[in-house]
């Protein structure tokens, strides 16, 4: 089931179309162009799918959304510009990548507030397993003969 | 009738579990030895029971029996057997039945081969698999019943959707089912282990099989979605870091967490509480994915086969499953004393630190996955986590965890020395750079990412080679006692170089796949050319045809190098008119060292044959698979170790028989 149900969903909203993304009448004359409203539309979900990017889905919303990044790049934006522009119209739900924000703060800090307190925990550790015996502690002579009875029968 | 019988089985087995519940635990509480004796026969009753509920469901895909609402709604008549097959389990209240049966049946063989385990420990085992096996029967029959009938009884079904027609994925989810499902062996053992308040490496020795089992068959399920969501959907595309797909790399990061700690448990007495946390997440994860999927709470869309009612049913008991675990373990832990010292340079250190990397990395995926609600919940606000997170946050781990791992590997338990680990991996450093050099002077698009990923990929692959080679003393020793080392060493220690080798295939295939890619989208009519990275691809003819039930459009292409023809590829659309779906099948060849990837799209104005078409040039994708399917072979490998092997007798059975008896 899982990632095949999210995938059919996905498949199946644009099947009814079946237009594929990004088609050569979209495209840029200017390479350098064309290669950055690529790699913008990377970072832009199409906002009816089940998270496809407007790069790789063919929604006309994401249409739109190409077509919209491309022009904003031929009037002269920076890929930053081009994304907030996007994100004043259709609002931050369209970021792939979310913004650095208070809001989204525990998103961006978190991991590496998960890695300092457990690189502490491991370091406590490791402190701990530094402090006990390497190995085991040698036998008692009552161990001994136990183990020579034991042995030797 | 025999619909009937598969429900009734499921009603008993449900009744079966309770029994088996209450004897395990309380038995075991009480030191009464005939109610936890109670446990073992339960447990095979219910995966008997639950086994032929679910073959009572497959009898009636077989036949067709569409007096049966879920048959009705996912089959055909005339649909090929296999997907007769897999149509069981392509639905929902299927697929919950197949989760319910293997967990029984997972119980089942846990009663039938562990039975030198502690009388105890083992009716606490299967009292918790009877727990769990409780919650998900009950919400089977009583929310998602698979054995309704219908009247009046339609005269034929409604059909599978004509995607999951697919051998790649109808056999699927049984494999990631397994994976999910088999950590419940895991989380009962642990919890189990908590309640005994007793962890002992010989513990370790009982889980690791499971585990390892488990692992590998998620492994497997997850390479097979990969590897369909490749062809399948029509752009080369093999992950999306979709929330489905996460709830799946979430209990396989903690699986891969507790295989590793759990070595540490066995080979030094140390690290329990952390491995029996693991053990819990585990499962707990492969829950919660589970309810991610049902509940269609991530994204509306998903809403396809779920149902909102069901989804908060799964989710409390997810919440109790886990909420009890975690409150067991926060009141036990402690008592689960740490054993062998170690020093701070050694393999002990080294598998912390890949236990810090994946559970950091666990996090992220987590907390990514579930931010979205959490943001709508607590701020109102809509947002995404998409790719361009996971890769920030995953990548820069990645790299820390191929470092620790080839390292980890020349570092011997107790106590190490930097320098003669450093030695040793002369030659894995050497390659290294040598290979970072070489992409550094080759590479075109994407240098410093690709330089990086390369060396990492590299850096494992040779760290694993060097690790079998220098334990096998190969270049050191005459041929003969090579062959004797190989002979002798552990299949575990095989196991976990070419699992290991198997990752660093996957990190150089990703590169290949991902950043060397070459994308030609042009508008080609019949006798047109295009050229893709150095092939050559002509446009011969468009073929429409009438098939079974639907239609499909076929064109033909002939692919050349150097003018000289190599191949024809065919690639095609589909056309469901019942299901009023199109499909576009890829046409892909594969090679050693790159594939070639073309789709057909759709029509264009300028001749009636134009179409749009698509071809991809994906170096080194080979590896992916190859990779995946290594670490496959890894994971059976190492659990063919005799040491390992479930069920092996062990020579204090008798003893404890006796002592048990006694009390």
């Amino acid at each position: 089931m899982s990632r095949l149900r999210a995938l059919l969903a996905a498949v199946a909203l644009l099947g009814a179309a079946n237009a594929w993304a990004v088609n050569p009448e979209d495209r840029l004359p200017d390479p350098a162009q064309e290669a950055r409203a690529r790699a913008i539309s990377k970072d832009l979900r199409c906002m009816v799918c089940a998270g496809q990017t407007i790069d790789d889905s063919t929604a006309p919303v994401a249409q739109a959304l190409r077509k919209m990044v491309r022009d904003r790049i031929v009037a002269g934006d920076t890929d930053e510009e081009v994304l907030d522009a996007v994100a004043k119209r259709y609002g931050d739900y369209a970021l792939l990548k979310p913004r650095f924000s208070a809001e989204n703060l525990v998103l961006w800090i978190g991991p590496f507030l998960v890695l300092i307190l457990g690189g502490w925990g491991a370091v406590q550790f490791i402190r701990a397993g530094r402090a006990a015996p390497v190995d085991a502690a040698p036998l008692s002579e009552a161990e001994r003969a136990a183990l020579r009875d034991i042995e030797g029968a | 009738m025999t619909v009937e019988l598969g429900h009734y089985a499921l009603v008993l087995a449900f009744v079966v579990a309770l029994v088996q519940a209450a004897g395990g635990l309380w038995g075991a509480h009480a030191k009464n030895p005939h109610a936890m004796a109670l446990a073992g026969p339960a447990a095979v009753a219910q995966g008997t029971l639950t086994l032929f509920a679910f073959f009572m469901l497959m009898n009636a895909y077989l036949t067709s029996d569409f007096s049966v609402a879920n048959v009705y709604n996912n089959s055909h008549s005339a649909k090929p057997l296999i997907y007769k097959i897999a149509g069981v389990w392509g639905n929902h209240e299927g697929s919950m039945l197949l989760w319910i049966m293997v967990l029984g049946f997972l119980g089942a063989l846990v009663a039938t081969l562990d039975r030198n385990l502690p009388p105890t420990l083992r009716a606490r085992v299967l009292g918790v698999q009877a727990l769990i096996a409780v919650g998900f029967l009950a919400f089977s029959l009583f929310t998602s019943n698979p054995f309704e009938r219908m009247d009046p009884v339609p005269l034929d079904g409604r059909d599978l959707n004509p995607l999951l027609q697919d051998p790649g994925l109808a056999f699927h989810p049984p494999f990631l089912y397994l994976g999910f499902v088999g950590f419940s062996v895991a989380f009962s053992f642990g919890v189990a282990a908590l309640l005994e308040g007793r962890v002992d490496p010989a513990w370790a020795r009982w889980v690791r099989p499971w585990t390892l089992g488990a692992w590998t068959s998620l492994t497997l399920g997850i390479a097979m979605g990969s590897w369909w969501a490749y062809y399948e959907l029509g752009w080369g595309g093999f992950w999306f870091w979709d929330p489905v797909e996460n709830a799946s790399l979430m209990p396989w990061l903690a699986g891969t967490a507790l295989l590793h700690s759990a070595a540490v448990v066995e080979k030094r007495d140390t690290l329990k509480a952390w491995t029996i946390l693991m053990a819990i997440t585990a499962f707990t994860t492969s829950v919660l994915g589970t309810f991610v999927v049902r509940s269609g709470l991530l994204t509306s869309v998903h809403a396809f086969a779920n149902d909102p009612e069901r989804g908060t049913l799964l989710l409390i008991l997810c919440l109790l499953m886990t909420g009890g675990a975690l409150t067991l373990y926060a009141m036990r832990a402690s008592a689960l004393r740490p054993g062998g010292g170690f020093h701070t340079v050694s393999r002990e250190t080294a598998l912390v630190v890949n236990n810090l990397l994946l559970s950091v990395l666990l996090f992220a995926v987590m907390i990514g996955t579930f931010w979205p609600i959490f943001a709508e919940v607590f701020f109102g606000d809509r947002v995404s986590v998409g790719a361009p997170y996971y890769n920030r946050i995953a990548v820069p781990l990645t790299v820390l965890l191929a470092l620790a791992m080839s390292f980890g590997m020349q570092l011997p338990w107790k106590r190490a020395q930097l320098r003669s680990a450093a030695r040793r991996l002369r030659t894995a450093v050497a390659i290294t750079v040598a290979a970072m050099a070489l992409v550094l002077w080759l590479a075109g698009q994407g240098k410093a990412l690709s330089v990086i990923g390369i060396g990492m990929g590299v850096w494992i692959v040779a760290g694993a080679v060097l690790d079998v080679a220098l334990r096998i003393k190969v270049g050191s020793a005459s041929v003969g006692e090579v062959a004797r080392r190989a002979g002798g060493l552990p299949r575990s220690a095989w196991g976990g170089a070419i699992a290991h080798g198997g990752l660093g295939l996957i990190i150089i295939g990703i590169v290949g796949t991902t950043i060397w890619v070459t994308e030609r989208v042009e508008v080609m009519k019949p006798g047109d050319r295009l050229t893709v990275a150095g092939y050559e691809l002509s446009y011969d003819r468009l073929e429409q045809r009438e098939i079974a039930n639907y239609q499909a459009e076929t064109a033909t292409f002939t692919l050349s190098r150097e003018g000289r023809k190599i191949d024809e590829m065919f690639p095609e659309r589909r056309w469901y008119p019942v299901a009023e779906m199109a499909t576009t099948e890829a046409a892909i060849r594969l090679t050693l060292l790159d594939d070639l990837y073309v789709v057909l799209g759709d029509p264009r104005d300028s001749a009636p044959e134009a179409r749009v078409v698509r071809a991809y040039h994906h170096p080194l994708v080979g590896l992916l698979w190859g990779g995946s399917l290594t670490m496959v072979l890894g994971g059976l490998i190492s659990l063919s170790d005799r040491r390992y092997r479930i069920g092996a007798p062990a020579r204090k059975a008798k003893p404890i028989a006796d002592a048990v008896a006694a009390e």
